[in-house]
């Protein structure tokens, strides 16, 4: 086989896995469910132009010369995007060197391995930009709609922006690996990639608050501030607004841009790109070590099963990255608490749904990982307690978890406004009790490593847990500003929960 | 069904004082019969291995008798205690390793010798010097603080081991505790098992090592089709089978070619 063909033959097969994962993500590994996820997918894509119309659909007739503020929002916008890939990339990356298992095959066979990892990464590269492309389109096909065939360039730029964040990506990691090791690479880019991903966002929320007392992030970039600081309509910084908006130059240089920055780092990555992979799995088969001196401590079982869990939680290495992002949005509305003490706004109001909304997301994790990701479940299944006892301690350790994140912020509430503090604390107590009790009617044993895959094991268990957070975080705003309205708000999810407890399987 | 099975469980009690485990009647069935109204007694303080060929229902019967399966009809009885009706009880006293050894890749040995000794309501200061003894003899010790994450098959069988002695139960039940065990791993555990069994503890092992069954088990059952086709010692088994001279492997082939053959 010629250097070329061999190439090509890899790069199928490089892109057979990548599928494969995919769909084993849509799917939750049942191979039966690929037509329902194609069509559900289809279903989704479609539904998703709605609110990408509410959102964008204004912005469609956009004509050049652009203003200040319009460029803006729109640099902005791909901005976001582009720390949003670069999030997904970085820990695309990290799971290709911690996880994939067939290195030893690779290493071992005749194939020159340079041209094997540039593949390797190509395929990274592409993974991510087609994953940017499926999420992007329903809002660049609104633009195209609305707007004209001018706004087909987004898709470009789209292309450009996965490019460059794939480049960073790899570049980002193979540095940590450097710098740190790979014993601490794996938890610090799952917390690099939660900030990047959060970050902007968030930076942007922070200077709101601070300068408008606001929790918009448009505040800032429509702001008149952010105007006259910005460069003239001239200046390169607005390339990618001008890509998007058609202009060809400006696209074909953000698309140079993206595959020069693939392509060094390909070649500067690519002969070491199998040391690197190799150390970080030795790593991950050598293990840590606790601390030397251990006394047995006491107590129920009940007790034992909790410290357990406390234990394995503390510890879990995907839960960093799959909760850090939620974490991070508490930020803001904790600032805007804080800066309410001197400023008594009645904005205030809205920070009640956003910390009950993080409340019922981060209790589903939780409850995911204690219920359903038991790696001993026979042990504990023949342990001499009731299985009533097991999810009883389970549940609880979720509650005390909950607790434990959100007491300071209720605390801090309730200085300010007491009677949002109780709102908000029985907004928290409803909204993580049904995100665990979703969890507990659709658990099915899994390895906790599958924590990033539990979203694919019951699509119904994970939208009802989405509703199910986003309805209780509504209802609980309402019950400050509108009670009627709460009232009707708070109706129609328990009647999202009876749904979502009917449908779900029977249980002995 | 299971209901008819426990009518007789009353009789069953009364008749066996000193049998670790009773199964009557004990019948699984998943897309086809798996156990086919099992009927099978343990003595206290005995060392039985379970023999069959591939299917042959050895798994799912010891799933059941752990309480990990629910049968559809039959009953278990460990030392005397009606192992459908008060699980906990029963439970208590026994312990479970699987060929696949289920621990927590994230605990350490020794933190999950604390979990499991937790779970089991022993009191610290007796199950910590067990802990560490058990380390100790199945050669975990340089490893106690490692976290499991790293271990090769052979040494997570020896931490899921050492869990299922640590609570020191009166009923063994071990599916292929070999499998994955170097030579010298093999028979550290082997002298470990019989070390419980001289001790007063019952053990019950499926093993597709027919020497070890040999070698180690006071009685042998061998199960076919989900049912038992022949029990007792060695000498027994080769009496009932008229061949003197006949080592286990000829004597199992011929016993589940037979029952093939019956079918």
């Amino acid at each position: 086989m010629s250097s070329a063909a061999a190439l090509s033959w890899f790069a199928r097969h490089e892109l057979r896995l990548a599928w494969r994962e995919w769909l084993a993500m849509m799917t939750g590994g049942r191979r039966r469910k690929t037509r329902a996820a194609v069509i559900g997918l289809t279903v989704f894509a479609a539904t998703m132009h709605l609110p990408a119309w509410a959102v964008i659909g204004r912005y469609a007739g956009l004509e050049t010369p652009l203003d200040k503020t319009s460029l803006i929002v729109i640099t902005a916008t791909v901005f976001l995007a582009w720390a949003l890939m670069l999030s997904q990339a970085i820990e695309s990356v990290t799971r290709v060197f911690y996880a994939r298992a067939d290195l030893d095959l690779i290493m071992s066979s005749p194939a020159k391995l340079t041209n094997v990892f540039s593949v390797r990464i190509a395929a990274i590269a592409l993974v991510v930009t087609s994953m940017a492309l499926v999420l992007s389109s329903p809002f660049v096909d609104v633009l195209v709609i609305g707007g004209g065939a001018r706004w087909l360039a987004a898709f470009g730029v789209v292309v450009a922006v996965g490019l460059i964040a794939a480049a960073f990506a790899i570049a980002i990691t193979i540095l940590l690996f450097r710098l740190i090791g790979p014993a601490r690479t794996r938890l610090i880019a799952q917390i690099l990639a939660a900030i990047i991903g959060a970050g902007f966002v968030i930076a942007l929320q922070v200077a709101a608050i601070l300068s408008y007392g606001k929790l918009s992030r448009f505040a800032v970039l429509t702001s008149d501030a952010a105007a006259a600081y910005a460069p003239g309509p001239d200046s390169p910084v607005w390339w990618p607004a001008r890509a998007m908006l058609g202009d060809g130059t400006a696209l074909l240089f953000l698309l140079s841009i993206g595959l020069v920055l693939l392509g060094a780092v390909m070649t500067m990555v690519s002969p070491r790109f199998a040391d690197t992979a190799l150390s970080a799995s030795a790593h991950a088969a050598s293990g840590s070590r606790g601390s030397d001196a251990r006394t047995f401590r006491g107590g129920s079982r009940q007790q034992a099963l909790r410290r357990k869990e406390f234990l394995l939680l503390g510890r879990d290495p995907w839960l960093m990255s799959q909760t850090l992002m939620q974490m991070l949005y508490l930020v803001p509305p904790a600032l805007f608490l804080w800066r309410s003490f001197s400023d008594s706004s009645t904005a205030i109001v809205l920070i009640t749904p956003v910390i009950v909304m993080a409340a019922g997301q981060l209790a589903g994790g939780l409850a995911w990982l204690t219920i359903s990701g038991e790696d001993a479940a026979d042990l504990v299944a023949t342990a001499p307690l009731p299985p009533a006892s097991v999810i009883r301690a389970k549940i609880e350790v979720v509650l005390i978890v909950i607790a434990m994140v959100f007491a300071p912020l209720i605390a801090g509430l309730a200085f300010v406004a007491p009677l949002q503090a109780v709102v908000t604390a029985a907004g928290i107590v409803i909204a993580a009790g049904s995100a665990t009790a979703i969890q507990l009617w659709f658990r099915v044993q899994a390895k906790r490593s599958q924590f990033r895959r539990r979203q694919t094991s019951s699509r119904i268990a994970t939208f009802a847990e989405a509703f199910s957070s986003i309805g209780w975080a509504g209802t609980s705003g309402l019950a400050l500003s509108i009670p009627l309205a709460a009232v009707i708000s708070g109706l129609m999810t328990l009647g999202i929960m009876a749904a979502t407890w009917k449908l779900s399987p029977q249980r002995d | 069904m299971v209901a008819a099975g426990k009518a007789k469980l009353g009789d069953m009690f009364m008749n066996g004082g000193t049998s670790a485990l009773q199964l009557t009647g004990l019948t699984k069935r998943f897309d086809r019969l798996a156990v086919d109204a099992l009927d099978l007694t343990v003595h206290a303080g005995e060392f039985y291995a379970l023999v069959g060929p591939n299917g042959a229902g050895k798994t799912t019967t010891l799933r059941m008798v752990a309480g990990l399966l629910k049968p559809d009809a039959g009953a278990i009885g460990i030392f005397g205690i009606d192992a459908l009706r008060d699980p906990v009880a029963a439970k208590q006293v026994l312990a479970w390793v699987s060929d696949e050894p289920m621990i927590y890749d994230k605990l350490t040995p020794i933190e999950y010798l604390e979990f499991v000794a937790g779970l089991w309501g022993i009191e610290p200061r007796r199950s910590q010097p067990a802990a560490q003894e058990l380390l100790a003899s199945l050669g975990l010790e340089p490893h106690r603080n490692e976290r499991c994450e790293g271990f090769s098959k052979g040494m997570r069988q020896k931490v899921a081991l050492a869990g299922a002695l640590v609570h020191d139960p009166k009923l063994i039940i071990l599916d292929e505790p070999l499998t994955g065990l170097d030579a010298v791993s093999a028979r550290h555990v082997k002298g470990l098992l019989n070390e419980r069994v001289r001790g007063g503890c019952t053990i019950i092992m499926t093993t597709h090592i027919l020497e070890v069954a040999e070698r180690m088990a006071d009685r042998i059952g061998v199960i076919a089709a989900g049912r038992l086709v022949a029990e007792g010692t060695l000498a027994e088994l080769r009496q009932q089978n008229g061949c003197h001279d006949m080592s286990l492997e000829d004597l199992f082939i011929a016993l589940v070619d037979a029952k093939r053959e019956a079918a």
